[in-house]
């Protein structure tokens, strides 16, 4: 290998035509900066297509995304306030909670471990429910929701007992309201003189901001 | 993001996994979003473990599992350490990105069945899972609403329609689950099937059996003025007294399998309309309408009819004669797509439609389009002349192309660069010396398409994100424009002058409307651009599905 050095130094092993450019000729140039975000395209893509079918689908898909976020499966995290206690707590309607659903799936398809409470829109003019159904309490957790549930107004019924693993549970679910009933969040809960937004103390201004959530759809 | 490798098995890419969770978080929010992504990356979990890794409270993590249960989207079963042992919970991957197809199936089922069957297969759909009475009722009421006052929808045309999606397996019976959560009184746990395995729905003989509901009656109006709150808290109440309709426990689900089989053959119709003519696509129409309860689902090609059958199932706004007849199907047969073939001559000639030869060419053509769109014509004309030749030295390309070589070989690199095209070395002699090997192109369909398909999953991921932006870049003006919108709803409904009106109005400024129509209209493009690259993914998806059954 070393004897051929000098004969075969101006010949290369493979075919130098496939490189693209010939001997003599400078390199391409080297590049200095990465190459940039949104290059110029030589080609522009295709309009999309139009038409009523594309209306309508895009009106569909814009009106699904709407509602989804109004139906009880857009599940919010609830913030613990870790503020001090006020007045007018007693008067925000304890909307997210986390240990309730707010609707009522069949639990029988369901594994009895995911098993929570169910939580029902209050009609107008009940009186809260103060006084629980008592029920044989075990456990810690028992005592301490018990005392959950006796410090502020409620609106849950309470439908079921929570129960350490291996215990049996058991739903109950009141029936629904009827269906003409309207439930109107500005009446009143409790004995107050004042509609229920006087009560609102301006804590879930900006909260929302760092959520990556949009709250408008277009 | 950090992508972790699961410890058993990789279902979903890196991309597929990105517009999961996108979906999710669109339809369920966040928690939801943090629960669905951290079981999709690491397979199967017990209800303790999820809690732990992503760091939520365990009541969130149930509710969360709730909600992908409802909707179908995730499955319970015996862990590892069998039925004693805690229970443990998978995703299905797919049924999250059918999510971004909605919009296509309520549109299909309002083609197919009218307003009735659209509100049918939109409530199933946003609820996952509901009992054929409350689908009802609340479908009856919906109508309701819409109509003149004093008019409202009797529950029996809603049923008929419910009834004909049934029939044509549009809707199925959700299969039985085997959970524990049987009310009886001895505290056995009824062992339950390792969740590997999802049952099949059509594995259950009932699966399209209607059942006897007791219901008659007609859709109710809502009273209230208010629609829109009465609107939430309506659609936040299912209709759950379904107990005097007699079939509780019976639950419907949308069956995405034969849409999706309705969606090929809409595929292949129009591409033979496109191709050849109306008449050979109502032709190639009825040959699906006759096979549909006869070919399975995967299923090559179609079951044999013969021209005889088919010329008396034509529809009869089509009466061609039966020679005609004969000629467009050896037209058909003809053409180099390859979308009817003929398997025997008793009959008058017995005729198949070709379903994978015809999603395999649709793929293709999909596949060719993408390269010409973004690297021109010649690109596209050396990449078919690989797709057809197999494999081509440079200098083969240079000439059946007929691009001189200089650009023959910038294109071939470029595309070559991005991986639509592959190298194929072969050696002449065992050192692999560049002089004694050859370098051959080549395309494969089947990679190149799954490659395509990531792109499209990925292109989504960025129009979802690039819509969130815009969404919260402005999010400010939106409210705004919100709240002057219900201001004046409200004054509306009172009644007030229109000087009242235009005075809110005017309480958006003139470049703050304008601001909000160029969003209007950015945002209506990315939606739109979203629903066309999903028909790319179904096609892609259907050929590369299809192949697999294949082999």
């Amino acid at each position: 290998m070393a004897g051929s050095r000098g004969r075969g130094r101006s010949q290369f092993t493979f075919n130098v035509d496939a490189l693209g450019f010939g001997r003599g000729d400078s390199l391409p140039t080297s590049a200095h900066t990465p190459s940039p975000l949104f290059p110029p395209m030589q080609f522009k893509p295709v309009p999309l297509h139009t038409g009523e079918e594309v209306d309508y689908m895009l009106a569909l898909k814009q009106e699904l995304r709407a509602s989804s976020k109004n139906l009880p499966f857009h599940i919010k995290a609830f913030r613990t306030k870790t503020d001090v206690a006020r007045y007018s707590d007693k008067y925000q309607n304890g909307e997210t909670k986390n240990n309730c659903i707010e609707w009522s799936p069949d639990w029988s398809r369901m594994p009895k471990e995911l098993c929570i409470k169910v939580r029902k829109p209050r009609k107008t003019g009940a009186k809260p429910q103060l006084t629980k159904k008592t029920k044989v309490a075990a456990g810690k957790e028992e005592v301490l929701q018990k005392l959950e549930t006796l410090e502020k107004r409620e609106e849950e019924q309470h439908s079921e007992e929570e129960e350490d693993e291996g215990k049996k549970k058991q739903n109950e679910e009141e029936e629904e309201p009827d269906a003409d009933q309207d439930y109107d969040e500005e009446d009143l809960e409790d004995e107050t003189d004042y509609i229920m937004s006087y009560f609102d103390n301006g804590e879930d201004f900006g909260a929302d901001s760092d959520d990556n959530m949009d709250e408008a759809v277009y | 993001m950090t992508t972790e490798i699961p410890r058993y098995f990789l279902e979903m890419t890196a991309q597929e996994v990105r517009l999961s969770g996108l979906l999710l978080q669109e339809h369920f929010g966040d928690v939801v979003e943090k629960v669905g992504t951290r079981l999709i990356r690491s397979g199967v979990l017990t209800l303790r473990a999820l809690a732990y890794e992503t760091k939520l409270p365990l009541d969130l993590v149930k509710k969360s599992l709730c909600v992908l249960m409802q909707h179908g989207m995730c499955l319970f079963g015996a862990g590892r350490r069998g039925p004693a042992g805690p229970v443990e919970y998978r995703i299905i991957s797919e049924r999250i990105l059918h999510m971004l197809r909605y919009p296509r199936y309520i549109y299909t089922a309002k083609s197919l069945y009218g307003d009735t069957g659209e509100l049918i297969v939109e409530e199933i759909l946003q609820r996952g899972q509901m009992t054929m009475s409350s689908t009802v009722k609340t479908v009856a009421d919906r109508l309701t609403h819409n109509m003149p006052e004093g008019q409202s929808m009797d529950y029996s045309e809603v049923v008929s329609a419910f009834s004909r999606l049934v029939e044509t397996h549009f809707l199925q019976r959700c299969p039985p689950t085997a959970s524990a959560g049987s009310s009886s009184s001895g505290a056995v746990n009824t062992p339950l099937p390792a969740v590997k395995q999802p049952t099949e729905p059509e594995e259950h003989p009932e699966c399209y059996k209607l059942p006897y509901i007791n219901l008659t009656g007609q859709g109710k109006r809502r009273r209230s003025s208010e629609d829109g709150e009465a609107d939430q808290r309506a659609a936040k109440k299912a209709k759950t007294d379904d107990s005097e309709c007699g079939d509780e426990g019976i639950y419907w689900q949308v069956n995405f399998q034969r849409f999706h089989l309705h969606f090929r053959d809409q595929a292949i119709i129009s591409a033979v309309s496109c191709k050849l003519d109306q008449t050979s696509s109502e032709i190639v129409r009825t040959m699906l309408r006759m096979s549909e309860v006869t070919t399975p689902a995967h299923a090559a090609f179609t079951q044999a009819l013969s021209a005889n059958e088919i010329f008396r199932a034509l529809p009869s706004s089509y009466n061609i004669a039966r020679p005609i007849l004969d000629q467009y199907l050896t037209l058909l047969v003809d053409d180099p797509m390859e979308f009817v073939g003929k398997t025997g001559d008793s009959g008058g000639g017995m005729y198949v439609v070709n379903l994978h030869r015809a999603l395999a060419n649709l793929a293709r053509a999909t596949l060719e389009s993408v390269v010409q769109e973004r690297f021109g014509s010649r690109s596209a004309r050396i990449f078919r002349l690989l797709l057809r030749k197999r494999h081509l030295e440079q200098k083969q390309v240079e000439d059946f192309a007929m691009v001189p070589a200089k650009e023959a070989k910038d294109m071939l690199y470029t595309l070559l660069s991005e991986n639509l095209v592959q190298l194929q070395e072969i050696p002449k002699t065992p050192d692999y010396a560049p002089s004694r090997t050859f370098y051959l192109y080549t395309v494969n369909q089947l990679p190149t398409a799954r490659l395509l398909l990531q792109h499209c999953y990925k292109t989504v991921g960025n129009l979802i994100e690039r819509r969130l932006y815009e969404t919260k870049e402005n999010k400010r003006l939106l409210e705004k424009s919100q709240r002057i919108e219900a201001i004046l709803a409200s004054l509306q409904a009172t009644g007030a002058e229109a000087a009242q009106l235009t005075e809110v109005e005017e309480m958006i400024t003139a470049p703050e409307r304008q601001q909000l129509e160029s969003l209007r209209h950015h945002i209506n493009k990315l939606d739109s651009s979203e629903n066309q690259v999903d028909e790319t993914i179904f096609l892609l998806e259907s050929y590369i599905n299809s192949t697999q059954a294949a082999r």
